[in-house]
């Protein structure tokens, strides 16, 4: 957003308040209230949000509407002399109760709500979501298609400190995936949490579903999407610094798209297992290892390789990435380096993916070395 | 005579004076307030627009979690410990705190604590940035090695509060001049005695969360370490459990500081004071058994998450209690609206607001909407900024008089009043739509539609942060000059601290006065 831009937005908003507010119709300044969602839940969170947020806005307009006509009236410049009465067991009683009665009034929807949404039993669909440093790995439960869910690398480059590019040319900025959740509409889908580091939460404004993601549980919540659509979301609880890069995308489907979409994903599982077998060019594998780093290692190592001094090892360079034998380097990666940020990643990425990032390692930023790694080198 | 006092720096190294202390500690929380204030305007700075401008999301993380750190324990906490030396002496007729010596000390642990806390910022891997909530095991497995500075800084944090509360309490209870019963003390002193017995129980607590913390992290523990049989949610339950009364710990003396402006100013006593007192008590006693409402979205059983939604509400009850005190105390009163009553009264209105979101995020099932978002960032700005910060200020305005000698000018003050005012709910207003709309809170990057009142918090922000530094000004210029203070100073002020001369003499109530 240019300066000029942002001030006549600004200026917009002054104009808008100034003619009472009301007709607000910019898209962002528009939206100040919670956005309804698609599931039953959300549309009763929704109720009882708009319920507590009407009786607050009475009370509030009546305590201050006391105050107010107190402060207009009862000013000594207008004359006014203080009464000396400083105490009424019966008001104190009064004013005790009618907020007690107003919240039992509130609790009892409450409630209701909140045994709705806390019982996940009898599910159509069970996805396990893991919340990594900084991605989400989907399984399947009931059908086994398992895949990882990252930041779209247009959203990530975009983000970069002085990148150049411009936040408002990147269709859905940091709410984008490179491969979307997808689930079958109008069906009870268990999300199941749990994370491999530190804690993460699971969020999707639309379906009500807020959930933490926290290493050693696994917790459990539940939605039923009644409308098809792609829905976005993002991680909701502090994971360091790639925290606000975690996005969440749903896509709610039919249940015959939804079908076809799962044998797809079988087909490609079975082919991406026959590519472990055979013998990949070192063009064919810088291509797919910048890929690899660029989505799973950049975000700490950086998409230089420097790293960041301190937090983060540069690879640039490294004893590791290139005097170091080959098999060391292949270690740390499927094994990670336990106590410390470096995840093992024989269990995120398969043997082709690992062949090629460690090939593109040991060739990118100077490192020179020449090497070429095959799939049939991973031993997991 | 009573008058003499040692001068030059060894005056305020070696003082035992409740009154010398009590300035240490207004300018230490001053000038941490705008330390903090400046991580915040860098917070702002990099929200202005989407992208990344000015910092690395790292360092971003590291703002957020000293410019929580440092407003807690740094700047809220000491300013109302300051405020307690200054006055409660003075209130209740004592010649001095009960403990000088302790006192001394509680004070001067300070400043190395927060020099500690700060220089993680410039060491290898950089500050804290896991939140001033500190959950672990990202504050412990995945934290920088600053961590332990860090710990050892709450630490130390943590003993000073639990000797200014072990003073304040003796001062209070063995102090008194003859005749001042419980029930005829200042509303200040009875929300600072409750204050203080809260910082005594849960201080401990959080001194335990950091020492398991860093057991965790050098000696091999596993308390918070799932795979080694530990657990994360532990964390949050002590941390929690400490955390909740600590938000009462910086607003009940802010409730004590209105509860004498709104009066004086009325020209009309506190409506209720009885009910005040135990409304106060009530609050601190519910709030030790609504923790876990900071974790509704961890998975506890729906028992337990409804138990504390019904508890979480019942707060709303004694605070509302309060706010109906206020109003009553002004109703039929002979107002005037000098800056220390704009302050309070502003107080009061902005404060409930604050109230109003608290009962919104206590009904649970909508709080799975709210958690984590800029909804509870606005909601928490509400009741610290325009609830405990406003206090203080007002706190400022209403006994300078009596710390100086001298009247602050009244056209600044009420200039800084209404720039305050007015920017603090620019800056803050807006994060409600934000967190309504979706946008988390603690992200260094946002998405494109919650680009239009992040700009608009940030201009809000960065007035309200030029209108703090036109403070310091005002501070500066009321203690080296201005009209001269009378000894009552205000026309409706009543209370022992009226009672002496303006600037009140380095030792007052040297012998004891006479309550009747």
């Amino acid at each position: 957003m240019s300066v000029t831009k942002t001030m006549k937005k600004l200026g917009a908003l002054i104009c808008l308040a100034m003619l009472g507010g009301p007709s607000i119709a910019l898209a962002g300044f528009g939206s100040i209230n919670m956005t309804r969602g698609v599931t039953p839940v959300s549309e009763e969170i929704y109720g009882l949000h708009m319920m507590v947020l009407w009786i607050v806005t009475i009370v509030g307009i009546g305590v201050f509407g006391v105050i107010i006509y107190s402060l207009i009236n009862h000013r000594k410049s207008k004359g006014a002399v203080a009464a000396q009465f400083h105490e009424s067991t019966t008001v104190e009683v009064i004013w005790t109760l009618i907020p007690f009665i107003i919240l039992v009034a509130i609790a009892v929807p409450a409630t209701k709500a909140f045994l709705n949404l806390e019982d996940a039993s009898n599910p159509d669909l069970s996805i396990k979501a893991t919340g990594w440093q900084w991605k989400w790995e989907y399984t399947y439960l009931d059908n086994g298609v398992h895949f990882f869910s990252n930041i779209d690398k247009a959203s990530m480059d975009t983000s970069q400190r002085n990148s150049g590019k411009n936040p408002e040319d990147v269709a859905h900025y940091l709410r984008n995936v490179d491969k979307p959740l997808v689930v079958p509409v109008n069906k009870k889908v268990r999300i199941l949490t749990t994370s491999n580091d530190v804690i993460h939460a699971w969020w999707v404004p639309a379906f009500g579903v807020k959930r933490d993601a926290i290493p050693g549980y696994i917790n459990e919540s539940w939605f039923k999407a009644e409308k098809e659509g792609t829905y976005r979301g993002q991680c909701a609880e502090l994971c360091g610094q790639g925290h606000g890069y975690m996005p969440i995308v749903v896509k709610v489907v039919s249940a015959d798209k939804y079908a076809a979409w799962v044998s797809k994903e079988k087909s490609e599982a079975q082919a991406a297992a026959a590519g472990a077998g055979k013998v990949w060019s070192k063009a064919d594998l810088l291509k797919r290892g910048e890929e690899v780093f660029l989505s799973h290692c950049a975000a700490c190592h950086q998409a230089n390789g420097q790293g960041i001094p301190g937090v983060f090892p540069a690879l640039a360079g490294s004893k590791v990435t290139t005097k170091g034998p080959i098999k060391d380097h292949i270690h740390v990666v499927v094994h990670g380096r336990p106590g410390t940020a470096m995840q093992a990643f024989g269990t995120q990425l398969n043997s082709v993916d690992i062949a090629a990032v460690v090939t593109y390692e040991r060739n990118a930023w100077g490192n020179n070395t020449g090497d070429v790694v095959q799939p049939s080198q991973i031993t997991k | 005579m009573s008058d003499h006092h040692p001068t030059g720096i060894m005056r305020w190294i070696k003082t035992t004076n409740h009154k010398d202390i009590g300035t240490l500690y207004l300018w230490f929380a001053f000038i941490m307030f705008l330390i903090g204030g400046s991580f915040a305007m860098v917070i702002r700075a990099e929200l202005l627009k989407p992208g990344m401008q000015i910092v690395d999301p790292l360092f971003f993380n590291s703002m957020t979690t000293m410019h929580g750190l440092i407003m807690v324990f740094g700047a809220v906490m000491p300013a109302m410990t300051g405020l307690a030396n200054w006055l409660i002496p003075m209130m209740i007729g004592a010649p001095d705190m009960a403990l000088p010596r302790m006192n001394n000390w509680s004070f001067w642990i300070l400043p190395f604590a927060a020099v500690m806390l700060v220089s993680t910022l410039f060491m290898e891997g950089g500050g804290p940035a896991f939140g001033w909530t500190f959950y672990a095991p990202l504050s412990t497995t995945f934290a920088p090695k600053s961590t332990d500075f860090f710990i050892f800084a709450i630490h130390m944090l943590g003993l000073s509060s639990i000797m200014g509360a072990i003073n304040i309490i003796a001062t209070i209870l063995n102090m008194r001049a003859p005749g001042m019963t419980l029930m005829k003390m200042p509303m200040f002193v009875w929300t600072w005695l409750i204050t203080a017995f809260l910082l005594i129980a849960v201080m401990p607590v959080l001194a335990g969360a950091v020492t398991m913390m860093l057991t965790d992290r050098n000696f091999g523990t596993n308390f918070f370490n799932a795979a080694g049989g530990g657990d994360p949610i532990l964390f949050q339950h002590v941390f929690w459990f400490f955390g909740h009364p600590e938000v009462y710990i910086m607003i009940l003396p802010a409730f004590g500081v209105v509860s004498m402006i709104i009066p004086t100013f009325s020209r009309k006593p506190l409506f209720g004071y009885a009910s005040m007192v135990y409304a106060t008590a009530a609050i601190a006693f519910l709030s030790f058994i609504v923790w876990a409402h900071h974790m509704f979205t961890v998975g506890m059983p729906v028992a337990g998450e409804l138990y504390f939604m019904y508890a979480t509400v019942m707060i709303a009850v004694p605070t509302a209690v309060k706010v109906f005190n206020w109003t009553a105390t002004m109703w039929r009163g002979s107002l005037t609206f000098e800056t220390p009553m704009l302050w309070a009264i502003a107080f009061v209105f902005l404060f409930t607001i604050g109230g109003f979101t608290g009962v919104m995020l206590g009904v649970g099932p909508a709080d799975f909407q709210y958690q984590d978002t800029y909804f509870v960032v606005a909601h928490f700005h509400y009741v610290l900024v325009t609830g405990a910060v406003f206090a203080i200020i007002a706190a400022f305005y209403y006994w300078v008089p009596k710390w100086t000698g001298h009247m602050y000018n009244e056209k600044l003050g009420k200039t800084h009043f209404w720039l305050s005012a007015i920017s603090v709910n620019v800056l803050f207003f807006p994060q409600h739509f934000l967190g309504l709309a979706g946008m988390p809170r603690r992200i260094p990057d946002y998405a494109l539609q919650f680009a239009d009142w992040n700009f608009v918090s940030s201009i809000g922000g960065f007035v309200f942060g030029a209108s703090q530094v036109f403070f310091l000004f005002i501070v500066i210029k009321t203690i080296r000059g201005g009209e001269k203070a009378t000894d009552q100073v205000w026309e409706g002020a009543e209370g022992l601290e009226w009672t002496i001369p303006s600037p009140a003499p380095y030792h007052t109530f040297e012998t004891a006065p006479e309550i009747k």
